[in-house]
């Protein structure tokens, strides 16, 4: 039984990084009705270019301790991304703004791909390999072993879900988010800047997929222009599962569906005795998904999607 | 309301005359001025992807022997020939090879240097022995690929059955392991390799207590470990590619599973250092063939290489040397039209940089070895080699 702890643990690991890019995909949902399928490459720019300048730094021989390395590269990312997210939402979505749903679906893709052949032109097709100069302490509990690092992504993700949900639901800036979200043209009358709420709301995903592209480089050692393609589906379907447009759902949906695929791959092949085999885990995770959408169309904490009058 | 016809009028012309233009590309033949001949010679690798280092490397081997070919300058049936290398990119997935596959007999090239999983160079080789283009494929190590019975299909490393064989025997006497557990990627390769190792080891007495399996795309490793430390494995052997092995690796240690890993030849690589790190150091991996440095040929070609393009992954010695095999016959049969040298390259004879390559009936090397090979600090380092000569 100690395995179902260490399943568990690696699960929640997996689930936090699903949960702060599933708030991204929400948000935006939420106010748009658009799925941003290029959210999860934003994640990908945001673990290469922190990696960029991580490795450029541990290769430079400059006398820095791994944490304050890997925090310079988180630091890079986060703007890089911000940016970029910004961009993305100038260029390619607000010209769109009332064209029919259609649209900006399809340009979604478009910018997905665009992306992923850039980095694939800027950063070359290998894994590019995360420098071994963060420390790897390992503890005990309870038969399962649990790394520092695992530990840190997990109150890390915390901590930055917590404060986004601070910021949308204590703050006159999250108060304007809200009422953008429930209806734009009502919040426009009002006297809230309906393409600066907008433009944040890209912002701010950006930002919290910057530190989640960090964190699935740094556990798993490595980062490709391809890794944010995988990445984005599941965490799309981790906040459709948890309902889609509802930040705590987000989250919920998230940590729901790394376990699920943790004890799914782990568990698959004993419960099927054989049939199935652990290679099926990306698939469980979405059987998972189409299940509980036929059973809860709305998601486990309902949908929250802007009201078109 | 009266429809818009100005722009389509516009853009018909115009269109027109890019569509005449395409034509009159095409119908201009690809023949060079007078008495040189053009050989073509397709090279399909993944260039794009997890395997994309693995690839290129295979694409470099095979581009060195061409240019050095072309720098000695043979002639062919009286005419001076240029090689020309064709690369294509199959992605590693079998689906792309095929189309890669009918693309380059369309062009109908004189023969094809590929692909480098047993994936993609099985279904491939359906098309181009329809096509009657020899195929020598550098890594492909899957035993259906000769098993077909097609006569074009060769290759020059030596088959999993060995390899596998070797493997078990190796995890299981020289290791010690008595309880073993398997991964494999669910590839061709990584399917075959791991049940040929699973055989061996059993027959030496082994216990195989958990089998688990994952793609050739994957990077999380977690639930299938942390499912096999709970059976306590003495030693845990992956059938796949460098590119899962690495993060294995890593991944086994975090996790504090303190087995042995094994590997075949598609962990023995230079990427699996970099993307294992640390935790490379004590793995065992096997690779066919001689240790390159042991081999006659084998320094000269890594200083060759290396001065080119850099540090060699694992098989571009073995492209290079399907590339001397192919020249080599058509030396033979005096000509490069595949009809009159296939039967030539069945009876090869030649002392490569790998080693001796002599083809049996299936169109496997005969009398090959085996190497296994451990981390040492950045190194593989040799251990000992398993019959050949």
């Amino acid at each position: 039984m100690d395995i179902f702890l260490q399943q568990l643990i690696n699960g929640l690991v997996l689930g936090s990084v699903y949960a702060l890019v599933a708030l991204g995909y929400t948000m935006v949902y939420g106010i748009l009705e658009l799925i941003n399928f290029a959210h999860g490459e934003v994640t990908m720019i945001g673990a290469m270019v922190a990696l960029a300048v991580i490795g450029a730094l541990a290769g430079s021989g400059v006398d820095l301790p791994g944490v304050m390395i890997v925090l310079a590269g988180v630091l890079a990312a986060i703007p890089a991304c911000m940016a970029l997210g910004f961009a993305i939402e100038r260029i390619a979505y607000r010209p769109l703004r009332n064209a029919p749903r259609l649209a900006p679906l399809i340009t979604a893709i478009g910018v997905s791909i665009v992306l992923q052949n850039a980095a694939m032109l800027i950063w070359g097709r290998q894994y590019i390999s995360f420098p071994p100069i963060l420390p790897v302490a390992r503890h005990e509990i309870g038969g399962a072993t649990i790394t520092d690092l695992q530990i840190f992504i997990v109150l890390l993700s915390c901590a930055l879900m917590a404060g986004l949900l601070v910021l949308v639901h204590k703050t006159r800036l999250g108060r304007a988010m809200r009422a953008t979200a429930q209806s734009p043209q009502v919040a426009g009358l009002m006297g809230v800047n309906i393409n600066t709420i907008i433009s944040i709301t890209f912002i701010l995903g950006s930002a919290l997929a910057a530190v989640a592209g960090v964190m699935v480089s740094a556990y798993y050692g490595l980062a490709h222009y391809y890794m944010g393609f995988l990445l984005g589906l599941k965490a799309f379907s981790a906040a459709v599962l948890g309902g889609i447009g509802n930040l705590g759902g987000a989250v919920l949906g998230g940590l729901l569906l790394g376990v699920i695929e943790s004890l799914g791959a782990g568990y698959i092949g004993d419960l099927t005795g054989g049939f199935l085999g652990s290679h099926y885990q990306d698939v469980f995770a979405f059987f998972v998904l189409i299940l509980v959408l036929v059973f809860r169309p709305s998601g486990l904490l309902g949908e929250r999607v802007v009201e078109r009058a | 309301m009266k429809p818009n016809l100005i722009l389509p009028a516009l853009l018909m012309p115009l269109m027109l005359g890019l569509v005449a233009c395409g034509k009159k590309e095409n119908a201009e033949p690809a023949k060079a001025a007078g008495s040189e001949q053009i050989v073509k010679i397709g090279s399909v690798s993944p260039l794009t992807g997890p395997q994309a280092h693995l690839g290129k490397d295979n694409d470099n081997g095979a581009r060195l022997a061409i240019d050095e070919a072309n720098t000695k300058g043979i002639i062919l049936g009286g005419k001076k020939v240029r090689f020309e290398l064709v690369s294509e990119d199959d992605q590693s997935d079998p689906k792309v090879a095929t189309i890669v596959a009918q693309k380059l007999a369309d062009q109908r090239v004189n023969a094809v240097i590929g692909h480098l999983n047993s994936g993609t160079t099985i279904p491939a080789s359906k098309i181009y022995f329809d096509a009657g283009i020899p195929q020598i494929s550098p890594s492909a190590t899957a035993i259906a690929y000769t098993a077909q019975g097609y006569k074009t299909a060769f290759r020059v490393m030596t088959n999993d059955e060995q390899q596998g064989k070797v493997l078990g025997e190796y995890a299981a006497t020289k290791l010690g392991a008595k309880k073993i557990a398997v991964i494999d990627d669910r590839t061709a390769y990584g399917q075959g390799l791991a049940a040929e190792f699973e055989k061996a080891a059993k027959t030496a007495g082994a216990e195989i207590v958990a089998h688990e399996f994952t793609t050739d795309r994957s990077t999380d490793f977690m639930a299938i470990l942390t499912s096999i430390k709970g059976k306590n494995p003495e030693l845990v052997f992956f059938g796949g590619m460098d590119a899962q092995g690495g993060p294995m690796a890593k991944q086994m240690k975090s996790l504090g599973l303190k087995a042995k890993l094994l590997g075949g030849d598609g962990m023995q690589t230079h990427e699996f250092m970099k993307l294992a790190g640390a935790d490379a150091d004590g793995v065992i991996a096997s690779s066919p063939g001689l240790a390159l440095d042991s081999m006659p040929g084998g320094k000269a070609f890594r200083d060759k290489f290396t001065a080119k393009y850099g540090p060699i992954q694992n098989y571009a010695p073995y492209a290079y040397d399907a590339v001397q095999v192919l020249i080599a016959a058509m030396q033979r049969a005096n000509s490069a039209d595949p009809a009159k040298y296939l039967p030539e390259l069945a009876k090869t004879d030649l002392n490569g940089v790998t080693g001796h390559v002599r083809f049996d009936q299936k169109g496997d090397v005969s009398g090959g070895s085996v190497t296994l090979y451990q981390v040492k600090g950045d190194k593989w380092q040799a251990l000992e080699t398993v019959g050949g000569k």
